[in-house]
């Protein structure tokens, strides 16, 4: 039976005698929760409405035309603005300050030093309470004491930027050096441990892999190393704040509104209620987009000094202050049976963190969920070294994960001599391979087929290095990528329905962040279709922390929480309705689940002609506007199922058999991800991780200077990113089979994309030259 | 001195220091021209001077005396939006819409210069009319970084634009 059957067969149970003709228009109220027994959301039986549509998307008119407002794009009167002076040494403090020429200096307002900072309370450190979001929980500016290379050490306000600049440039600082560590070799030597992530080790253990891997007839065992990288938003990460009265308000770039307005809160000693965050437009987050120490300095200086302050920092501020993913150093080993099927999957090694940091890159998470195989071992651990905390970088874990596992697959299969996508049908695990939990919606093997077919698989070389094209050699690769569906607690909504003469028009406010994942038209759509109105008549706000609850963009989970929050929303909205609608109402009599909306109103499921429009019920119950808010049920499917999103990478690379370098041709991506909502904001997702991919495999790599933990290329110039001549022709494609289990059959797309792309690649690189390379990114010295 | 900004005579900077991208942000607060690195690497700072596509963040305000300069905000007209603006929203050429501005000024310099028959580092006949395939318009946008990951839609919204439609 599909799952539109399902939801069919499970619609039809609620209401007997259904008109079938009715059902197509009529959308019933959505389940608060997804759990075994449970119905789906009736919006995936739902096939002539809004959702599946190519939507462009609401909020393009500003982005087109200079007037959408980024962070550093607001003024408060008097405003002044902020430059930071940086350390120059890795670990020690600060021996002394000389800031009388800088005091001097015209337009100058503050010099500000942990000498003079307001004393504040520590960030909230990611994992000490829901609400944290601090990378680390140091002292901003409070004692001269040295944690990295490039931390903030001084910042000076003054009337204008090229003032404080100036200003910054005559401040002189010398430290006290004390030993750092600075090298990997040097963590390692002094000892790894067991790497933690949200709370849980990083270790995985089913049976005795390594006795299994030994035994094992075929085996690959090899070590794989990808290197720390940066998000590199587009827009630097900057705040313009100011102290209203006990107030602070804060236009920030946030992916994550409601808790950096919280955290704020907290350093500062104030109630959550006096912290205003604001954050409508974020110009590419990628995980970056959180709360660091620009915002705290910020707020504190314009505290100091009484003014306002435009906090922007420069881009290489920008790899001073925020951190990237760390290194990794991964061994892959792999014990197969002659068929390919797997005796032991093997996946451990090293990452790092500095010993403030919340996190080591949690490399093995892919590999949780792609693969049956008897025994597994998955284990991260972690060395500790004196950097800038490390944090999220789109698809953490999964994105550089899947190149040391999708890497080894693809050495596998061309040791058996068995075609790639063959090895991984043939390894398809029927349930979870760790938790032991059933798959909610899997469907990867289609996505496999479907794959192959259109990018023309059939067609790749057989032996490695054996097709050229000129001075090119040409080849084919291909990887698989998963990304768990998440579901954080949290969210809520509110929809505000307001009669405007003889129409009606919505409102849903969500303390959600947009940062050009599409998430504003997207809600717009399910509010549009849940409610039965026209798009045109729903507003959406968000990106504000005054909206009720907390929802973070990270995790691939927006949508999710999103889509609950306004499915428990929606379904209070339609009670309170039915009350307002009272004995004088057509829908006289019916509870709020034998209802359905349809055009501008309600109707009975079991009767689609008694019927009564949101305009209609409250003009007669003389009420212009009516709210509710309520936050969505608890994320209990994914302690039913195993959920995830998936991918089928497939690459074609043209390598240069005189200087090495690689174009990649052309790229296909068959994604199986739920029931896609929006496919023209949901294929720019895809494209945009498979090119933030390609940039992790053939380019991107954030350069530690080695001697003294100095970030060496903070710069765009240096940090090399895709440019529009290295992006191919990006064909994706996707089974839009809904998970009966999810909110809209939906599951996250933010993250799926990057990830295995830096394995197609690679894979492709070795069935077009026959070489091999394990070390992240592919450049051209490599090749030759 | 007098600058010009989307047909209007606009003030100069007292300090000569100002970049003509932090002139057009701070002072005349037109923010429609991005900062994304402020040292000519990213694109997302390019105006159109006299017709010509130019970093504003390695230029200094005071040079552009008597020029007129047309950032992101003047392109749209009463008729509504330039139709290379209409084209980035139906080709969804952005994400975040960060970088857009200056990959939309960015692309109209572009296919002016390519009228003109300046040749790029793809162009095989150095001396005949461009024509702005797919990989002209490709290396011609390079130096115009997008991180979302927005590239195919905006070379879609060019070439839908500037080679097959309307020219600029």
């Amino acid at each position: 039976m599909s799952v539109f059957d399902a939801a069919k067969q499970a619609a039809q149970g609620l209401v007997q005698g259904v008109v079938q003709g009715a059902m197509e228009k009529l959308v019933p109220l959505a389940p608060d929760s997804w759990i075994p027994g449970g119905v789906p959301d009736p919006l995936i039986a739902r096939k002539h409405g809004l959702i599946g549509k190519p939507v462009s998307r609401l909020d393009g008119v500003h982005k087109v035309s200079g007037t959408a407002a980024f962070a550093a794009e607001y003024r408060f009167d008097g405003m002044v603005y902020a430059a930071l002076v940086y350390s120059t040494i890795p670990k020690g403090r600060i021996a002394a300050i000389d800031s009388a020429q800088a005091e001097a200096a015209p337009g100058v307002v503050l010099v500000m030093t942990h000498h003079n900072a307001p004393r504040l309370n520590p960030m909230p450190m990611f994992g000490s309470s829901p609400s944290a979001v601090g990378a680390t929980d140091l002292p901003i500016m409070q004692d001269g004491v040295i944690h990295w290379n490039g931390q903030p050490v001084v910042c000076v306000l003054a009337e204008t930027q090229e003032q404080a600049d100036h200003a910054a440039s005559l401040v002189h600082v010398t430290f006290d050096e004390t030993p750092a560590v600075t090298s990997l070799a040097e963590a390692q030597a002094n000892g790894v441990e067991q790497g933690q992530f949200m709370g849980a080790p990083l270790l995985d253990e089913v049976g005795d892999a390594e006795a299994a891997f030994a035994a094992a007839p075929h085996r690959v065992d090899q070590t794989y190393r990808t290197p720390r990288h940066n998000h590199n938003p587009i827009e630097p990460h900057a705040a313009t704040l100011a102290w209203i009265g006990d107030r602070l308000v804060i236009h920030d770039a946030s992916q994550m509104v409601t808790q950096q307005a919280q955290n704020m809160a907290q350093i500062f000693g104030l109630d959550p209620e006096q912290v205003h965050l604001t954050s409508p437009y974020v110009g590419g987050g990628f995980g970056s987009k959180g709360l660091w120490n620009h915002q705290v300095i910020g707020a504190a200086a314009a505290k100091l000094a009484g003014r306002p302050v435009r906090i922007a920092l420069s881009r290489e501020g920008v790899y001073r202050v925020v951190g990237g993913r760390a290194i990794t150093q991964q061994r892959v080993a792999i014990g197969a049976k002659a068929d390919g099927t797997f005796d032991a999957l093997i996946h451990t090694g090293l990452s790092t963190m500095p010993p403030h940091g919340t996190m080591p890159e949690p490399f093995i998470l892919g590999s949780q969920a792609m693969y049956g195989a008897d025994t597994m071992l998955l284990k991260v651990e972690v060395g500790r070294m004196d950097t800038l905390a490390n944090t999220f970088m789109r698809a953490p874990g999964e994105a550089v994960g899947t190149f040391a596992l999708e890497s080894a697959i693809d050495e596998l299969a061309d040791s058996l001599g068995i075609d790639p996508v063959e090895l991984r049908i043939r390894n398809e695990p029927e349930k979870d391979p760790i938790k032991g939990t059933p798959f909610s919606s899997r469907h990867i093997v289609e996505a496999w087929r479907t794959g192959a077919d259109r990018f023309g698989w059939a067609d790749r070389p057989e032996t490695p290095g054996s097709r050229r094209d000129g001075e090119w050699h040409v080849g084919m690769g291909c990887a698989m990528g998963t990304y768990p569906y998440y579901r954080m607690p949290g969210a809520e909504a509110r929809i505000t329905l307001t009669r405007e003469g003889d129409t009606v028009r919505a409102k849903v406010e969500i303390a959600a962040a947009e940062m050009g994942m599409g998430t504003a038209t997207t809600t717009a759509i399910v509010a549009a279709e849940r409610l039965g109105l026209p798009l045109e008549q729903v507003d959406i706000a968000y990106g504000d922390s005054a909206i009720p609850g907390a929802i973070m963009a990270g995790g691939s989970q927006q949508t999710a929480a999103i889509g609950a929050a306004v499915i428990a929303a929606h379904n209070a909205l339609v009670e309170e309705l039915l009350k307002l609608a009272g004995n004088d109402s057509p829908l006289s009599g019916a509870s709020a689940d034998e209802v359905g909306s349809e055009a501008g109103g309600l109707a009975r499921l079991d009767n689609p002609d008694a019927k009564e429009t949101y305009v209609s019920i409250l003009a007669r119950a003389q009420r212009g506007d009516l709210s509710v808010t309520k936050a969505g049920s608890a994320p209990l499917e994914t302690m039913h199922w195993s959920m995830h999103s998936y991918s089928a990478l497939f690459c074609e690379v043209r390598v240069n058999a005189v200087t090495g370098e690689v174009r990649v041709s052309r790229f296909l991506g068959s994604f199986d991800c739920g029931r896609i909502l929006n496919p023209k904001t949901a294929l720019s997702q895809f494209r945009g991780g498979i090119i933030m991919g390609l940039g992790m495999a053939l380019m991107e790599e954030t350069q530690l200077d080695e001697r003294n933990g100095r970030i060496a290329n903070a710069s765009m110039a240096e940090y090399h990113l895709p440019v529009h001549l290295d992006v191919p022709e990006i064909d994706v494609i996707w089974t839009d089979i809904p998970d009966p289990h999810a909110p809209m059959g939906a599951h996250g797309i933010g993250e799926i994309g990057i990830t295995g792309v830096a394995a197609a690649v690679a894979n492709a690189i070795y069935n077009a030259t026959g070489k091999r390379i394990r070390d992240l990114p592919i450049t051209l010295d490599k090749l030759l | 001195m007098s600058l010009f900004v989307n047909g209007a005579q606009v003030p100069a900077p007292t300090d000569p220091r100002v970049s003509l991208l932090d002139h057009l942000r701070e002072g005349l607060h037109l923010t429609g021209t991005k900062k994304g690195c402020n040292q000519g690497a990213c694109g997302a700072c390019t105006v159109l001077v006299d017709g010509e596509r130019i970093l504003s963040c390695l230029a200094l305000a005071v040079q552009f005396d008597g020029r007129q300069i047309t950032t992101i905000e003047g392109l749209a007209s009463e008729e509504g939006l330039h139709p290379l603006q209409a084209a980035f929203i139906e080709h969804d050429g952005f994400q975040c819409g960060y970088c857009t501005p200056g990959q939309i000024c960015s692309a109209i310099g572009m296919a002016a210069e390519a009228q003109r028959g300046v040749p790029s580092h793809v162009t095989d006949d150095l001396g005949g009319t461009i024509t702005l395939t797919r990989e002209e318009i490709q290396e011609r946008m390079s130096g115009n970084l997008c991180r979302c990951g927005a590239h195919n839609g905006i070379v879609e919204a060019i070439q839908a634009v500037l080679v097959e439609g309307v020219p600029a």
